[in-house]
């Protein structure tokens, strides 16, 4: 089962979709959430965030900021401040 | 022409500018309304994962923190008024202002202080006629928040709130802005803010039911840190979005009053100056008709 992924920042949702990973930079290094994670609330450092959505090219994100939630694989990222740096937008 | 009718029609001229002015006011009120409903529909996707998220900490860990605290001793409050930073929108401002008042001579019935933070020009200049002290004021984002406004605000408020009283903190913050029901109804409200009351999950968990463990990254406590600040700034941003719409939609029912009004006037300037034409007619006729017969009856007995 992929993950639903959901990227929100302060005034738009940034992105959303089905993911087979999502690597994101915490404060305390890299996370990696694969299908399965265990529920996790994590505070993002500036950085990037890389997405591999179940079709189409990896997305990477650059967040400055924010929190990372995972729960029964839906995996919510809030930032003040995301934007899509490559990768397709279209969900 | 005469005087009377000269003067009807310089008016009915006046009152169709006047028209033209309020016409263009309802129309912009009205393009800019579509506009702040889709940004507040659109900011309800970050306020609803950061509630979501405060919840989460806030049902499967015991942290304690200082924006959820209540404080013992209550005695200085602040009170964020959103205003408009422009008129011409009917009573919107002036009821959000008597809302804030309301809840003042509250706060002060319980024996606190008011401390009056401002965001919007008609607030400020409302403070200022009667010479009180505020203690921020913003303005020139009343009609088109951005979040970096809110920040900018939440930033402050914080700081008041984690400030010693005695340094000249609050003790709790309450928040008067308008909430935005639909295109007729928008109502002042009041929201304490701070301390924060966590809503919880919406379903408490059964006492046999196995949590799902979370796990925070780097401590509940940072976790807790990080997203707080983040919660206040969401709800501020959010009241400043609904402010927003609440008072175009508040100025455009209030150029629509004043199109139809002048719409009314012009009515009733027009029949005034038929009647007034009409009458001038009359006299003329007569005085000619009176005249023609003055001058037969001179020939006649002459």
């Amino acid at each position: 089962m992929p993950l639903q992924v959901e990227l929100v920042s302060a005034d738009r949702k940034v992105w959303s979709g089905e993911a087979s990973m999502v690597i994101a930079r915490t404060v305390e290094g890299d996370l990696g959430i694969l299908p399965g994670h265990a529920p996790v609330l994590a505070v993002l450092a500036s950085g990037e965030l890389k997405i591999r959505p179940t079709s189409g090219d990896q997305i990477t994100v650059t967040a400055e900021g924010g929190f990372l939630s995972v729960e029964h694989d839906r995996v919510t990222v809030v930032s003040d401040m995301a934007a899509v740096a490559s990768g397709s937008t279209a969900n | 022409m005469g005087a009377q009718l000269r003067v009807y029609r310089s008016r009915i001229k006046a009152v169709q500018g006047t028209k033209k002015i309020t016409r263009a006011f309802e129309l912009i009120a009205a393009s800019r309304m579509v506009k702040a409903q889709q940004r507040t529909a659109a900011s309800a996707p970050y306020a609803r994962a950061i509630t979501r998220a405060v919840s989460a900490v806030a049902t499967y860990s015991n942290e304690d923190h200082p924006l959820t605290t209540e404080k013992r001793e209550v005695t200085r409050a602040a009170m964020l008024l959103v205003t408009s930073d422009r008129g011409l929108a009917g009573a919107y401002s002036s009821n959000v202002i008597k809302e804030g008042e309301r809840l003042a001579e509250l706060l002060r019935g319980e024996g606190k202080e008011v401390v009056p933070f401002i965001a919007g020009r008609k607030g400020s200049s409302y403070y200022r006629f009667r010479r009180r002290s505020v203690a921020a004021e913003w303005a020139g984002f009343s009609d088109a928040p951005q979040f970096e406004h809110a920040k900018e605000i939440a930033d402050a408020l914080i700081d008041a709130f984690l400030r010693p009283t005695e340094e000249g903190g609050v003790d709790e913050i309450h928040v008067v802005s308008t909430r935005f029901v639909n295109m007729v109804t928008q109502t002042p409200e009041v929201v304490r803010l701070l301390p924060l009351e966590v809503v919880e999950g919406d379903e408490p968990p059964a006492p046999d039911d196995v949590l799902p463990l979370y796990e925070f990254e780097p401590s509940a406590a940072a976790v807790l840190d990080a997203l707080l600040p983040k919660y206040v700034e969401s709800r501020i941003f959010n009241a400043l979005l609904q402010s927003a719409a609440s008072e175009l939609a508040a100025r455009q029912r209030a150029m629509k009053s004043a199109t139809d009004n002048a719409e009314e006037l012009i009515k009733r300037y027009t029949r005034l100056a038929n009647t007034a034409r009409q009458s001038e007619i009359t006299q003329e006729i007569s005085e000619i008709v009176g005249g023609a017969n003055a001058l037969a009856d001179a020939s006649a007995s002459a």
